[in-house]
C-alpha cells in the first residue's frame, strides 16, 4: 500500500520555517522576548517532520479561515 | 517604574514541606496533657485543649502567650506528645509507595547505586529545561519500576511484598508492620534516594510521615460558642482532639503499667482511628466520627474541601452587603433601565452621601425622618469611621452633631443607580446597571423587554439588586453597565434587547391595519410619553394610519430597507414609514430586529433605549384599542381544504405501504452506506414529513388573517406556523431519539398492533390535528415523547452549564491586546490575529461587516 501523506491532504496548512532573521522581526513585532510566549508545537508533528526542524525554531503556517480568507500563525517548538 | 514604590515584598517562591518535630515544638506554645477544657469555676484548665497559651475566644480574658485580647491574638499552636507513633492518614500513600521502593534492611531504593545517581542526574536535567510537571511523571515511572524489584541490589536482601490494609495498616507477608517499624525504615532512607523518590531533604524527611508529635491548633480556629441557655458548645475539633488526647493518656497509663499487649495495641488503633478522623472525617473505609446526636463531625478535611468549604465558600465565593433578593414581576409601564424596588426594601438599602455646607439642609432632612419613615436615613458616619444607628431617642442629638464630613446613609430614592442580576451569571448581561424607581408592593418589577438577557420570566423568578455604594463604583455602573449599553450583544452583534410579546403584536396589527382617528392618535402617542415634536410630524389628515402614528417616533432622517417575516419589504424614508409593516424581524430583540439595530448604530443607546420602550408601550396600548383574543374556531378549516389534507395524509400512506411492501419483499434498493431497515425508515419519515409540511402550507394558506392566533405567528410574538399546522390538520410523527417509537413490547409498540408492524400509525404517526383529537394510541405516544423531552431537558441543563462553567474558566483570562494578538495573562500569545479576520463582533453584524453599506453612508 501507498504510504498516506499527510502534506498532500487538503486539510492540512503550508507550514514553513522562519529564518533566524525573519524570527528576529517576528519577535519585534509581537514584543516578546522568547519562544515560550508563542503557541506550540510538537517537532515530531507530522506536518512539520520533513522540515527537520530544531529545538528554538519557528514555523509559519497559512491557514485558510472561514472568516478570513487567509490566516497567517506561528508556532514554536 | 512607578507601580515598584508600591510593591515592597514580592512572592518569589512557595515551598510546600513537612515539619519535624522539633519545630513542631518549638512552633507550640503549650503542651497538652489532660482532656479537660475547663475547671469548676469555668476557667480553662492549664495544659487543657483550651489552654489560655493557645489563644483566647472568651472576652476580658488575656492570652498567657502573646498578651493579646480576643481578636488581637491570633492563637497559637501547642502540641500532644504520641504515646505511640500514628500514621498520618493524608500520606498512607506515599509512606506505601516508599517501603515498597525501598529495601527493608538497608533503606536504599531498589536500584544499583549508580543507577540511582544516573537517574537522579537525568532528573535534575529534566526539571530544568521541562519543568516540575515532566520529572513529576518521570519518578512515578521510576516508582513503578522500583517496585517491581524482589532483592534489594544493594544488601542484597530479599524484599518481601508489602501490602497496605486500607485505611492506616500495612502488611508484611500477611503480617501487620508496626508504625515504629516503619518510622525506623524511613529514618534509614538516604538523601540521594529521595531526591530519586520526588522528596528534597531540605523539606521532607519521610519519618515525619509518621506523627509522633501532634501539634493543636489554636482556640482561635475552633471556637466554642455559648448557647442562650448559658451551656457551652465546643467545636467539632474540639471534640474530636479531647478524644485523641484522652485515649493518649490512657495509652500511656497502660504501658506505663505494663498492660498486657492487647491491651496497648488495642488502644493504639483506637487513637490511630481518632488522629486518621481528626484529619479527614470521610475515610471511606471508617466509620465517621459522630455526635451524640447522630451527625458527623466536621473535622479538617470537610473544613477545607468542596462547595462549602474554606475554598469555594469563603475565598472564592463572598457574601455582600448591600444588596436585596426577592420575587419579580412585570411593569411595562417603568422604563426599560428603572427596576421597581419595593418600598420595605427602600428603607433598608443605603446610599451613603457626604455632608457639605451646600446639600446640609437636604440631608438633615433624611436624618429628621429618620429610619422609620421613607425616605428617611438608617445610620450617620462620623468623620473618624464610628457608625451611628438613627433612632428616635439619638436623632435630637445627632442632628445637632452633624457637620460637613459626615456622611449620612440615607434610604434609597428614585433615580439611584443599582445592579440588577439574576443567576446563573453566565453573561455580561445578567448584570445590568438599573435606576430605581421605588413603588408599593413586594417585589422587584422589570420592563418584560429586558428579560431576555436576564433569561427570566415570572413563575416565582427571584432576583438580585445591588447597590454600589462609592461615587467611583456608581460612575463605572453608569458608564460601563446600564441597560442602553447593552442592547447590542457582544456575542453576535445584533439587537438583544427588543419588543416582546404582545408589544410585537400590537405595533404588527397598527402598522398593518388600524386607522384612527386624528384625535385617536394624538390620544394614543400622549400616552406612550411621545413628545410635542413627534406629534408634530403627524400628518394633517382627519384620519392617521398606524404607519403614520409609528413614522411620529422616527427622527426625520432615519432610513431603513429591510423585510418582514413574511418577506415583504420595509422600507423607511426620511423617517416615514413608506411600506411594510413592523414585526418581529425589525422590532424584535434576540438577534431579530434589525431596524432597532440601525436605529441604535445612527442615533447611539440613549435614544434607542427611548425609542424601544415606546414601541413597547405603543404596541401594548394599540393592542388594547384594537384587541387580540383567540378561539379554537380561529384554527377552523375550510371544508375543502380539511378534506385535501386528509388527502395529503392518505396518500402519503400509501407510500409509505409501498415502501414497506417492497422492503418485505426484500426489493428495497439500500441508500449508501444503510442497510434496507435503516433505508425503509428514512423513507418513512422523509414521506411523512413531507406531508405534515404540505398540510402545513394549506393550513397557512386558508389561516384567517385577523385571527387572535394567526396574528401572533405572524408577527413573529408568539408560537411558528407549525403550531398551526399541529391544531388544525396533523400533529405527525412523534420521534424518540430521533427515530420513531420502536420501544414498548416485543417487536410492537403497543399490544394492540401486529408484530412486525412497520406501518405510520403502529410507530406514533399522529394524523389528526389537536383540534380533531387523537385516538389513545396516538395520544399514548405523545406522552412517551413529551416524558422525553421533559427529562431531557432536566438532564442537558445542569451537564451543559457544567461544561460552559470550565470552558469560561479557562478562558476568563484571554484578551485582545491593542495589537490586535490574543494573550493570555502572562503575555503568551495565543491567537495572531482575533478570529482569524480582527473584526470586533459587537460593532458588526453577525460578525460581518458591510462595506458596501458603510461606503454609502459615507457618500
Amino acid at each position: 500500500m501507498k504510504k498516506f501523506d499527510p502534506l498532500k491532504h487538503e486539510l492540512v496548512p503550508k507550514h514553513t520555517l522562519l529564518s533566524d532573521k525573519e524570527k528576529e522581526e517576528l519577535f519585534t513585532r509581537y514584543k516578546i522576548n522568547s519562544i515560550v510566549d508563542l503557541p506550540r508545537i510538537s517537532k515530531t508533528d507530522a506536518a512539520i517532520k520533513h522540515l527537520n526542524a530544531k529545538q528554538g525554531d519557528i514555523i509559519k503556517i497559512v491557514r485558510r479561515s472561514r472568516s478570513a480568507g487567509e490566516a497567517v500563525y506561528y508556532r514554536g517548538i | 517604574m512607578t507601580d515598584e514604590l508600591f510593591v515592597h515584598k514580592q512572592v518569589d517562591s512557595i515551598v510546600f514541606g513537612l515539619l519535624p518535630v522539633t519545630i513542631l515544638k518549638k512552633m507550640a506554645s503549650a503542651k497538652i496533657v489532660t482532656p479537660e477544657l475547663y475547671d469548676k469555676e469555668g476557667y480553662p484548665v492549664d495544659g487543657g485543649l483550651m489552654d489560655i497559651r493557645l489563644g483566647v475566644i472568651d472576652p476580658g480574658l488575656r492570652c498567657k502567650t502573646c498578651g493579646g485580647k480576643l481578636k488581637e491574638c491570633i492563637g497559637h499552636f501547642g502540641y500532644i506528645e504520641m504515646a505511640r507513633p500514628i500514621i498520618h492518614f493524608k500520606f498512607v500513600d506515599i509512606v506505601y509507595n516508599l517501603l515498597r521502593a525501598t529495601c527493608l534492611e538497608c533503606g536504599r531504593a531498589l536500584m544499583a547505586a549508580d543507577e540511582i545517581e544516573k537517574k537522579v542526574a537525568r532528573l535534575h536535567k529534566i526539571e530544568q529545561e521541562l519543568g516540575i510537571d515532566t520529572r513529576r511523571s518521570e519518578t512515578k515511572e521510576i516508582l513503578t519500576e522500583l517496585k517491581k524489584a524482589t532483592k534489594c541490589p544493594h544488601c542484597k536482601a530479599a524484599q518481601p511484598k508489602i501490602t497496605l490494609e486500607k485505611p492506616t495498616t500495612f502488611l508484611e507477608n500477611e503480617k501487620r508492620i508496626s508504625p515504629i517499624e516503619i518510622r525506623t525504615r524511613m529514618e534509614k532512607i538516604p538523601e540521594v534516594d529521595l531526591d530519586l523518590l520526588g522528596m528534597k531533604q531540605a523539606h521532607v524527611r519521610p519519618e515525619w510521615m509518621i506523627i509522633t508529635v501532634l501539634p493543636i491548633p489554636p482556640v482561635t480556629m475552633r471556637p466554642s460558642i455559648t448557647l442562650e441557655t448559658g451551656e457551652r458548645s465546643e467545636d467539632d475539633l474540639t471534640h474530636k482532639l479531647g478524644d485523641i488526647v484522652r485515649i493518649n493518656q490512657r495509652l500511656f497509663e497502660n504501658i506505663n503499667a505494663g498492660a498486657p499487649e492487647i491491651i496497648i495495641e488495642d488502644l493504639w488503633d483506637l487513637l490511630q482511628y481518632h488522629v486518621t478522623t481528626f484529619f479527614d472525617n470521610e475515610v471511606a473505609q471508617l466509620p465517621p466520627a459522630r455526635h451524640r446526636s447522630g451527625q458527623p463531625l466536621k473535622t479538617i478535611t470537610a473544613r477545607i474541601k468542596s462547595k462549602e468549604g474554606r475554598i469555594r465558600h469563603n475565598l472564592a465565593g463572598k457574601r455582600t452587603n448591600f444588596s436585596a433578593r426577592t420575587v419579580i414581576s412585570p411593569d411595562p409601564m417603568i422604563k426599560l433601565d428603572e427596576v421597581g424596588v419595593p418600598k420595605v426594601i427602600a428603607t433598608k438599602l443605603t446610599v451613603p452621601e457626604r455632608v457639605a455646607n451646600w446639600n446640609k439642609e437636604y440631608l438633615l432632612e433624611y436624618v429628621k425622618r429618620g429610619p422609620g419613615q421613607y425616605p428617611g436615613a438608617n445610620y450617620i458616619v462620623r468623620p473618624d469611621g464610628k457608625k451611628k444607628k438613627i433612632t428616635n431617642e439619638t436623632k435630637e442629638q445627632l442632628l445637632e452633631e452633624i457637620q460637613p464630613g459626615y456622611i449620612i446613609e440615607r434610604h434609597l430614592i428614585d433615580g439611584d443607580v443599582a445592579v440588577f442580576n439574576r443567576q446563573p451569571s453566565l453573561h455580561k448581561m445578567s448584570m445590568m446597571g438599573h435606576r430605581v424607581k421605588v413603588l408599593p408592593g413586594k417585589t422587584f418589577r422589570l420592563n418584560p423587554a429586558v428579560c431576555h438577557p436576564y433569561n427570566a420570566d415570572f413563575d416565582g423568578d427571584e432576583m438580585n439588586l445591588h447597590i454600589p455604594q462609592t461615587e467611583e463604583a456608581r460612575a463605572e455602573v453608569e458608564v460601563l453597565m446600564m441597560v442602553q449599553t447593552q442592547l447590542i450583544s457582544p456575542r453576535y452583534g445584533l439587537s438583544i434587547i427588543g419588543c416582546t410579546q404582545d408589544a410585537v403584536s400590537g405595533n404588527y396589527l397598527l402598522t398593518k391595519y388600524a386607522e384612527y382617528p386624528r384625535q385617536e392618535a394624538i390620544d394614543l402617542l400622549y400616552s406612550i410619553g411621545a413628545e410635542e415634536s413627534m406629534l408634530a410630524r403627524l400628518p394633517n389628515k382627519k384620519i392617521i394610519n398606524g404607519k403614520e402614528i409609528i413614522s411620529a417616533l422616527l427622527p426625520p432622517d432615519f432610513t431603513y430597507q429591510g423585510a418582514a417575516l413574511d418577506g415583504t419589504k420595509v422600507e423607511i424614508g426620511n423617517g416615514q414609514l413608506v411600506s411594510g409593516h413592523m414585526d418581529l424581524a425589525s422590532l424584535g430583540g434576540e438577534g431579530k430586529g434589525l431596524m432597532l439595530r440601525k436605529f441604535n448604530k445612527e442615533y447611539g443607546e440613549d435614544a434607542a433605549l427611548k425609542l424601544i420602550g415606546m414601541l413597547m408601550k405603543l404596541g401594548i396600548y394599540s393592542l388594547q384599542k384594537e384587541g387580540l383574543t383567540t378561539a379554537v374556531s380561529d384554527l377552523d378549516l375550510p371544508k375543502d381544504a380539511l378534506e385535501r389534507t386528509r388527502e395529503i395524509i392518505t396518500k402519503a400512506y400509501e407510500v409509505v405501504d409501498e415502501y414497506i411492501a417492497k422492503y418485505q419483499k426484500g426489493e428495497l434498493e439500500p441508500l449508501p452506506g444503510r442497510n434496507t431497515k435503516d433505508t425503509v425508515e428514512l423513507e418513512i419519515l422523509k414521506t411523512l414529513n413531507k406531508a405534515r409540511n404540505e398540510c402545513g402550507k394549506i393550513v397557512a394558506k386558508h389561516a384567517n388573517e385577523k385571527a387572535g392566533v394567526v396574528v401572533m405567528v405572524n408577527s413573529g410574538a408568539r408560537g411558528k406556523s407549525i403550531n398551526l399546522a399541529m391544531t388544525s390538520s396533523c400533529v405527525g410523527q412523534q420521534a424518540l431519539r430521533g427515530k420513531r417509537i420502536e420501544r414498548g413490547y416485543i417487536d410492537r409498540t403497543l399490544p394492540s398492533f401486529k408484530r412486525g408492524d412497520l406501518g405510520t400509525e403502529a410507530h406514533g404517526f399522529v394524523k389528526e390535528g389537536f383540534a380533531q383529537g387523537m385516538t389513545p394510541q396516538e395520544f399514548f405516544f405523545m406522552a412517551m415523547t413529551g416524558r422525553d423531552a421533559l427529562m431531557d431537558t432536566a438532564l442537558r441543563t445542569p451537564k451543559s452549564g457544567y461544561l460552559y462553567r470550565r470552558l469560561a474558566n479557562a478562558l476568563q483570562d484571554l484578551r485582545v491586546e491593542y495589537d490586535n494578538t490574543v494573550r493570555d495573562a502572562s503575555g503568551r500569545i495565543v491567537e495572531f490575529l482575533y478570529g482569524d479576520d480582527g473584526i470586533d463582533v459587537s460593532k458588526s453584524e453577525k460578525g460581518k461587516l458591510h462595506v458596501t453599506k458603510i461606503l454609502e453612508t459615507v457618500r
